[in-house]
């Protein structure tokens, strides 16, 4: 029973944290920009949420309809900041040019205030957190309408909205902006000379990225019913891993609407580990720890993969130039002579290779070691 | 009609690495050249081309273009002035998009210089188009539109880039060595290629290359370039009768004793 009721928590918090992943996804996989603003606009997606609900709270407390009303108002303008949080880093890289990592830390310390100073609104002073006990929440409320558990209503909440979200997410890619950013983050120069005003792609990718992810900042507060100036921290880390997860389930050819279920599949494995993590007991301050490691961990594989196909394509040398299942009548001489200049060069960093591969396999042992 | 007037771009401006690039160089494109470019490593042939499309922005100078009436386009961003320029590069990694389809890549090409709006991102009558413009390059790629560009080879990629570059019919094609990455075989059909695409379309073209042959070979025009400036500009029957001999003499004479470096005398 404990381990069903974790089972369902555990997809519940993934549920919800998928929207966040999904997010990162755009920014650090499809615009190929690793964004930090999201360790803050999670934060303020909880906090615009919040403070939306309390200061209604005469109306939201008249019923369940009034409730669900506007914690729908509060979820939406939540994406709305959040997006703005977005196009500030946006602008911060593209008009003054400031490195990307740095334009999100930028505005992620900026946000650090701001969270405390929208949840502080009507109250007179900044506050690093608010409580939502007294006010309900949209699971509350949706509860007092269909009485069927919280889990129960935060899973079939958390579904619908991911589905929502990708297929949002499905369709945008597919259309000519969509596809422009795409460009944009494949091939900036090929962008540029294809007519595509790169610096409205990469704000508009930000701004939706950030939208999506305090998006999932309301529902997490909502969830836990409160909002914190902190409940952001080690968000980044936690998409990044998602979409790590996802990407080990389906590697190789896979549609775009697969790629993206993958990265909320991941998000949902992802918390559904943590939440066994807690219950066997491992103190919850390690928990950011193991976080990080299963992401190096991860991020190293496709090192250590690369390095087991060099392995079998030498031992197979003997069978001619057929490169990567590509087998095109048209292929030309180029390709006999590029791979034989990646053996070579795969030769030359065998040993760079292998020390990596070394180190990266110790740290394995040990993960398994400890857990 | 594309028109450079006095341009001068210097890199590094202030610092020990000061280069001056280009120093006052003029030069007038007429519709329907095909103006082969030739000239030593630094004589600033790249950087002519990137000032014309709009990667760089001159100190001095002013570019002009015939669009329906003479426009300034000194100061235009150059994901604007791809609506009029079509483009390919050295690498034949940077002309396309890797993680995106054959026929995607076409169709973001298709869109050059227009609005890209809410609408889906490739139409139906669109991949016919591509099939038959794909039919064309002879590479079998029409039956591979939806293939990851990253699978292609480099030679095929280029005459993608080449294809895409074309496809809205540009003010002026810039191709810059556009088949120096490639082996002497696949360069030989890209350029056959180039030339077949230039003449059928009849398409305004600067190509910058390094074998004084098909310098000589290709375009009714051809300017040798040397310190950031035009030192000789042929057209017509005196460029027809060239010989590689003739432009190696004239490269000695105006070099001051410096000779043509390596690349250029095996080419």
């Amino acid at each position: 029973m404990v381990v069903l009721e974790t089972l369902l928590s555990g997809t519940n918090q993934g549920l919800l944290w998928a929207i966040m992943a999904i997010g990162v996804y755009i920014s650090y996989r499809i615009l190929d920009f690793a964004d930090l603003t999201v360790e803050g606009s999670f934060a303020t997606g909880g906090a615009t949420a919040a403070i939306m609900m309390t200061l209604c709270k005469d109306f939201v407390t008249k019923g369940p309809g009034q409730g669900m009303l506007i914690a729908i108002i509060a979820m939406l303008l939540a994406t709305i900041v959040g997006g703005l949080a977005g196009l500030v880093t946006g602008l911060l890289n593209t008009k003054l040019k400031i490195a990307p990592i740095l334009a999100g830390i930028l505005t992620m310390t900026g946000l650090y205030s701001i969270n405390m100073l929208i949840m502080g609104i009507g109250s007179g002073s900044a506050k690093s957190n608010l409580g939502l006990g007294s006010v309900g929440t949209l699971f509350t409320k949706i509860e007092e309408f269909m009485p069927i558990g919280r889990n129960w209503v935060i899973f079939i909440v958390g579904f619908l909205a991911v589905a929502i979200v990708i297929g949002i997410i499905y369709w945008f890619f597919g259309t000519e902006t969509g596809s422009a950013m795409r460009a944009t983050g494949n091939n900036e120069k090929m962008a540029k000379a294809q007519g595509i005003n790169t610096q409205s792609s990469k704000i508009l990718g930000l701004v939706l990225s950030n939208a999506f992810v305090a998006l999932s900042g309301a529902m997490i507060a909502f969830q836990q019913n409160n909002a914190t100036n902190t409940m952001g921290v080690g968000s980044i880390v936690a998409g990044l891993a998602a979409i790590i997860i996802g990407e080990g389930i389906i590697s190789g050819k896979f549609p775009f609407w697969a790629r993206l279920i993958s990265v909320a599949l991941g998000s949902v494995i992802y918390r559904i580990i943590i939440s066994f993590i807690y219950l066997v007991g491992i103190n919850a301050e390690y928990v950011k720890l193991l976080t990080a490691i299963l992401v190096v961990v991860a991020l190293s594989i496709p090192l250590i993969k690369d390095k087991i196909n060099k392995v079998s394509h030498k031992s197979k040398k003997g069978d001619g130039n057929t490169p990567t299942g590509d087998g095109g009548a048209a292929k030309e001489e180029k390709i006999a002579t590029d791979s034989d200049v990646s053996q070579e060069l795969s030769e030359a960093t065998a040993t760079q290779d292998k020390q990596a591969e070394q180190a990266v396999s110790g740290e394995d042992a040990s993960l398994v070691g400890e857990v | 009609m594309l028109e450079l007037q006095g341009i001068h771009k210097t890199f590094n401006i202030g610092t020990v690495n000061e280069k001056k690039a280009l120093v006052d160089l003029n030069l007038k494109i007429n519709d329907g050249d095909f103006i082969t470019v030739i000239g030593g490593n630094g004589a600033g042939k790249s950087t002519m081309l990137n000032i014309i499309a709009g990667v760089f922005t001159p100190e001095e100078g002013k570019i002009t273009i015939d669009n329906n009436g003479i426009v300034d386009i000194t100061k235009m961003p150059e994901y604007k002035r791809a609506a009029m320029i079509g483009r390919v590069f050295q690498d034949p990694m940077v002309g396309t998009a890797a993680n995106m389809s054959i026929e995607e890549n076409l169709a973001l090409a298709n869109r050059r210089g227009k609005r890209r709006g809410l609408r889906w991102n490739i139409t139906k009558e669109e991949k016919e188009l591509f099939r038959e413009k794909l039919k064309m390059l002879d590479l079998n790629l029409e039956d591979r539109m939806t293939t990851k560009v990253g699978l292609l080879s480099g030679g095929q990629r280029q005459a993608l880039t080449l294809l895409m570059a074309s496809l809205i019919k540009p003010k002026v094609l810039l191709l810059d060595e556009h088949t120096a990455a490639l082996d002497p075989k696949t360069a030989s059909k890209v350029l056959s290629l180039t030339n077949e695409i230039t003449s059928k379309d009849k398409i305004t073209t600067v190509m910058i290359t390094h074998n004084m042959k098909d310098a000589i070979t290709y375009g009714n025009r051809l300017i040798m370039m040397m310190n950031g400036n035009i030192i000789y500009d042929v057209s017509g029957e005196e460029k027809k009768n060239l010989t590689v001999q003739d432009l190696l003499l004239k490269f000695e004479q105006n070099s001051d004793g410096e000779f043509a470096n390596d690349r250029m005398l095996l080419s």
